[in-house]
Formats: structure tokens, C-alpha cells, sequence
């Protein structure tokens, strides 16, 4: 009977051990683990304000936000009837164009494809646009529309819209 | 401590002294010296320690260029172009270090390559062939993170697009990538694991190479014949024979490296890498490292983001569980008439793969890489096992010497009662 309640014991204490000492190693683990996430400064990377007055009709220009490439375009008409036009529920990743923008000729784009991260043709007027005239990404061929939404090839999402605000009339603020 | 213990003898008295304390004198002369190699073996049984002297070469060279690296995105690229002008040799030492690279691979890949004919990867040796795989892995991983450091073009999107993969798990993917970087996107924190990552992982290779070769000691090394060892007949002394022969091999294997890095330096490097890193440009055509690109072209051939990455990560896995896929109790693809042309196939086939790796995924190289990608998995799935099962192997010999007595001498000896001959006696008790 003394046996029986000494081996309860000692099981007790092996597992009371064994699970502090679990525990205290996975609490000595974790700053380790954590320090590889984005830093605090990382993170503060705020904001970037745009003149956009400069822009014309039909023409995009490129900016770095976060480092990231996001791409502001002045859409001409046919550039958005041409989003307008499309039925959300056809799409891979259905999103109406009117979601997709503040004031419908701005269109403000994270200029990463969502398959694995290049940064697709398109901003320039010698660029390949791909088939639906938006984007091309050359990495792995996906095509994107007028309004960034994904369309053909591996690309899983439309492009990332970032958040942004009008200050006035000729300045975004992205971020 | 065993009082018991026998201690090895030398005539060597500091030796003796090292050896009573430390017992590492027996245990090389056991390893390195008197360890019996199949005496039947070829040179493609030289590629292990070609691999050992080129791992070594990788890690000095490397140290070297790491005391002249700068591991920041504003520093990384110029230190590197420093290196290439300014550093007293430091040329020589990338050349090295970026055509080592390749011919690791290069060495490696016919290593995997003999251990998949002969059936190196059967019975006994399966924890051989899977630290082995496990080798491989942490080779490509370490080879991305070093393509890295340089912070060209080809860096950056290639370090991009990679690390996008791990994006498309589901729930966690985009989390787990933002940790991996320690930002949103490649980044100085980036740059600055990879190089410390790729400074210690070949120091884990070093480790596993050492559990590798251990592994294979126990057993002993297979040979083209598939058979084990039975008698001293059989085998020859690791030193002196198969040191002079790994000597050779390693001579012709200096002939090669140096013609490449002395007359064509970068004919197996991509000219975007001498662009600086822009991250706001992606290069028309992102190529991957050319001993990548096997699997790269599987991950392409796969119009799904998920299903593209598991299939890519899937073709590597799937080496881990070969010695159970495989049926049959031959070794040799000598011996196994049909699965022969199956894995000479395989490897045809992976060189394909590799090839439209390297080109744009579209039109008939796409079609390819499809019909490779099935041909890759179907290897492994169903032409292994099945093959295995109804495959009637022709007739092995009866040991080693055997091989020797039936084709190089049939007039001496009694080769059908595995007896060797005279001449082969001669030639191996020594």
C-alpha cells in the first residue's frame, strides 16, 4: 500500500516537472521566436502623401509606400465603363468596381500580384496591360483589369487595395 | 569506467597516449583505414567525398567572402561588386563560392542519381538515404539564402517569390511569411537572417554529412552489383585503394571546376543578378537557380497558388518514403530489366523538368512540364511499386568476386560456386 501511494507520488512529480519544465521552456523560446517578427519601427513605417494634381487622364504613376511598389492610375472613361461593365459573381474573386475605389477615375492599387509577389506590367504606356488591359504580371502570367481585379492565370486575389484618404483635391495620403 | 576497457596498441607512443585518453586513433584507422569497400565499386561510389570536399571548400570560401560582406539592403550589392574588385583575390573566392554552389549540386545530383540505380536507398540503408534527403534539403534551402546576400534583381524577386509561397497556406500563410521576413516585404531584416541563416546551416549539413557517413559505415558501402559483402574476397581496404581512386576522381573534379571558374565564371549565373535590387521593378522573367529548377517547373506546372506548393514541396517529400514504395528485394537496376528503363526515364525526365524550368511557363514548355510533373509522381506512386511486384529480376551472382570470375576471368577459378579465382585472390588478400 506504501508502494502503490509512493509510485503516485512520484508520478505526480514527474509530471508536475515535466510540465513546468515545458512550460518554462516554451515561455524562454518565445522572445526568440517573436524577435524575428516585424519590428516596432518596422511597423511605424506610416504614411505617404501624393500630389496627384500632375496626373492626366489614362496615366499612372508609381510610388513606394511600406516598400511597397502601390500604383495611383487617373482611369480615362472607357477604362471604367470597362470595370463597370463586368458581373461581380463571373469573377475568381468577385468585388464590384464601385468597392474597389473612393472617387471612381482614382484607382489606388498595392502593385503586388497576389500569386507570389512580382510587381506587374502596366504602368507604363510600352508595357504589356494583358488581355483584359489592366495588368500583366510576367512572373507566372496572370492578368488583372481596369479596376485591379484578377482574371486570368494562378493569382488567387484581386490586387490589394491600400487604405487611403482624399486630404484635397490634387493630394492622397496612402497609409 | 571499464578498467577492462582494451586499448589499441600503435607504435606510435603519442598515439598510444592520445588513443588511451581519446579512443579517435582506432577509430579512423577502423573508418578510414581498414574500412572494406566492395572492390566491385565504380567511380560513381567517388561522389560522396567529392560532395565532403566540396561542402568543405563551400565553408572556407565562404567565411572568407563573409569578412568583406555587408549584410545590408543600401551595402549589400557594393560590398559584393568590392569584393569582386577591390579585395585581393576576393574574385577567386566568389567565383568559388558561386560555381562551388553549382557543382555541389552537380555532384550531389549523381550521387542521388547512383543511390536511386544501384538501390543504395534499399534495406539496410534506409535511415542512410533518409538523412541523405534531409541533406539535399538543407543544401537547397541554404543555396536560396545565399543567392540572396548578392541583393541583384534575381536576389530580391527570387527571395520574393519564394517566400511567397508560404503565403498560400491557408489561415496562417500570410502571417507565417510576414514572419519569416520580419516585414511585409524582403526587406533588412530579411537580408539579415538570410545571412545569418546561410553562415550556420552548412555547419548543420557538416553535422548531418558526419551522421550520413557514419550510417553507411555500419552497413558498408552498396556496390553496382547490389550484393553484399561475404568474404574478404569480396572487398578492398578503404586505404590505400579507395583514397587513391576518391584522388582521381577528385583530380578530374579540380579539372572541371577550374575550367569553369577561371574560363566561364558566369556561364551558370544569371546576368539580372549584376542589377541592383529594385523593388519596385520585377524582372521580365524571374529564373531560378538552374539546380532548382526541377521544381520550380513542378510548382509552374500547377495553375493553383496552393496546389502549385504542395505538389513542389510534395516532390521532395516523396524521396523521404522511396526504400517503401519499393518492392523488390534487388538492389541493382543491373539486375531489374524493366524498372531500369523506368528510372533511367526518371532521370531523363527530371533533366526535362529542368530545363523548361528555366523558360517561360507558357505554350508547349508548359505541356511538358505537365507530362513531367505526372511522370515524377507517377515514378514514385505507381510505377515503383508495380514494377516491383511484377518484375521477375534476372539472376544474381553469387558474391562479389562472382562478377570478377564469370566476366573478367571465366577460363580460372569456379566462378558458379562463388569461389574467386586465383588471380583475384592474389590481387585482394593483401
Amino acid at each position: 500500500m506504501v508502494k502503490k501511494n509512493n509510485n503516485k507520488r512520484r508520478d505526480f512529480l514527474q509530471l508536475s516537472t515535466l510540465t513546468l519544465g515545458g512550460v518554462g521552456t516554451a515561455a524562454f523560446i518565445w522572445p526568440f521566436l517573436k524577435s524575428m517578427s516585424p519590428a516596432e519601427d518596422t511597423l511605424a513605417a506610416g504614411s505617404t502623401e501624393v500630389d496627384i494634381s500632375a496626373i492626366e487622364e489614362g496615366q499612372s504613376i508609381t510610388i513606394k509606400w511600406r516598400g511597397k511598389p502601390v500604383f495611383i492610375k487617373k482611369r480615362t472613361k472607357d477604362e471604367i465603363d470597362a470595370a463597370k461593365m463586368v458581373q461581380a459573381s463571373d469573377l475568381r474573386d468577385p468585388q464590384d468596381d464601385a468597392d474597389r475605389v473612393q472617387k471612381e477615375e482614382w484607382l489606388v492599387l498595392v502593385g503586388v500580384c497576389t500569386h507570389l509577389g512580382c510587381v506587374p506590367l502596366g504602368q507604363k504606356v510600352s508595357d504589356m496591360k494583358g488581355e483584359y488591359d489592366g495588368w500583366y504580371c510576367p512572373c507566372h502570367g496572370s492578368h488583372y483589369d481596369t479596376s485591379g481585379r484578377i482574371r486570368k492565370g494562378p493569382a488567387p486575389k484581386n490586387l490589394d487595395i491600400p487604405p487611403y484618404s482624399f486630404l484635397n483635391d490634387s493630394t492622397i495620403k496612402i497609409g | 569506467m571499464d578498467k577492462n576497457r582494451k586499448v589499441h596498441q600503435f607504435n606510435n607512443p603519442v598515439l598510444n597516449w592520445i588513443e588511451f585518453r581519446l579512443p579517435i586513433i582506432s577509430y579512423f584507422k577502423k573508418e578510414y583505414g581498414d574500412y572494406p569497400m566492395p572492390k566491385n565499386c565504380n567511380y560513381f561510389w567517388s561522389f560522396g567525398a567529392l560532395a565532403t570536399i566540396t561542402l568543405v571548400t563551400m565553408i572556407v570560401s565562404g567565411i572568407f567572402l563573409a569578412m568583406n560582406y555587408t549584410p545590408h539592403t543600401d551595402m549589400a550589392f557594393n560590398s559584393v561588386e568590392r569584393i569582386m574588385r577591390d579585395v585581393n583575390y576576393g574574385w577567386l573566392m566568389r567565383y568559388i563560392h558561386s560555381n562551388g554552389a553549382s557543382f555541389f549540386f552537380i555532384i550531389v545530383y549523381i550521387h542521388i542519381v547512383r543511390a536511386m540505380y544501384f538501390g543504395s536507398y534499399k534495406y539496410p540503408r534506409e535511415l542512410n538515404w533518409i538523412l541523405g534527403v534531409f541533406i539535399f534539403l538543407l543544401m537547397m534551402a541554404t543555396s536560396f539564402l545565399g543567392y540572396t546576400l548578392p541583393w541583384g534583381q534575381m536576389s530580391y524577386w527570387g527571395a520574393t517569390v519564394i517566400t511567397n509561397l508560404f503565403s498560400a497556406i491557408p489561415i496562417i500563410g500570410e502571417g507565417l511569411k510576414t514572419w519569416l521576413l520580419g516585414d511585409y516585404n524582403v526587406g533588412n531584416a530579411t537580408l539579415n537572417r538570410f545571412f545569418a541563416l546561410h553562415y550556420v546551416l552548412p555547419f548543420v549539413i557538416f553535422g548531418v554529412v558526419g551522421l550520413h557517413v557514419a550510417a553507411v559505415h555500419v552497413h558498408g558501402s552498396n556496390n553496382p552489383d547490389g550484393i553484399d559483402i561475404k568474404s574478404k574476397n569480396d572487398s578492398v581496404n578503404f586505404f590505400p585503394y579507395m583514397l587513391i581512386k576518391d584522388t582521381v576522381a577528385m583530380c578530374a573534379f579540380g579539372v572541371a571546376i577550374s575550367a569553369v571558374i577561371f574560363f566561364g565564371p558566369n556561364l551558370m549565373s544569371e546576368v539580372d543578378n549584376y542589377i541592383p535590387a529594385d523593388p519596385l521593378v520585377t524582372p521580365a522573367h524571374i529564373v531560378p537557380n538552374w539546380y532548382l529548377a526541377p521544381f520550380y517547373a513542378i510548382l509552374r506546372a500547377v495553375p493553383d497558388k496552393l496546389g502549385g506548393v504542395l505538389l513542389m514541396f510534395g516532390a521532395i517529400a516523396i524521396l523521404f518514403v522511396l526504400p517503401w514504395l519499393d518492392r523488390s528485394k534487388v538492389r541493382s537496376c543491373n539486375y531489374r530489366p524493366m524498372y531500369k528503363w523506368f528510372m533511367m526515364g526518371f532521370f531523363v525526365n527530371f533533366f526535362a523538368l529542368g530545363y523548361v524550368g528555366m523558360l517561360p511557363a507558357e505554350g508547349l514548355y508548359l505541356l511538358i512540364a505537365r507530362v513531367g510533373l505526372l511522370y515524377y509522381f507517377g515514378f514514385f506512386v505507381i510505377i515503383t511499386p508495380f514494377v516491383g511486384w511484377i518484375e521477375k529480376p534476372s539472376k544474381l551472382p553469387l558474391s562479389i568476386s562472382d562478377v570478377y570470375s564469370k566476366n573478367i576471368a571465366p577460363n580460372i577459378g569456379g566462378g558458379e560456386k562463388g569461389v574467386p579465382s586465383p588471380a583475384m585472390q592474389k590481387d585482394t588478400n593483401l
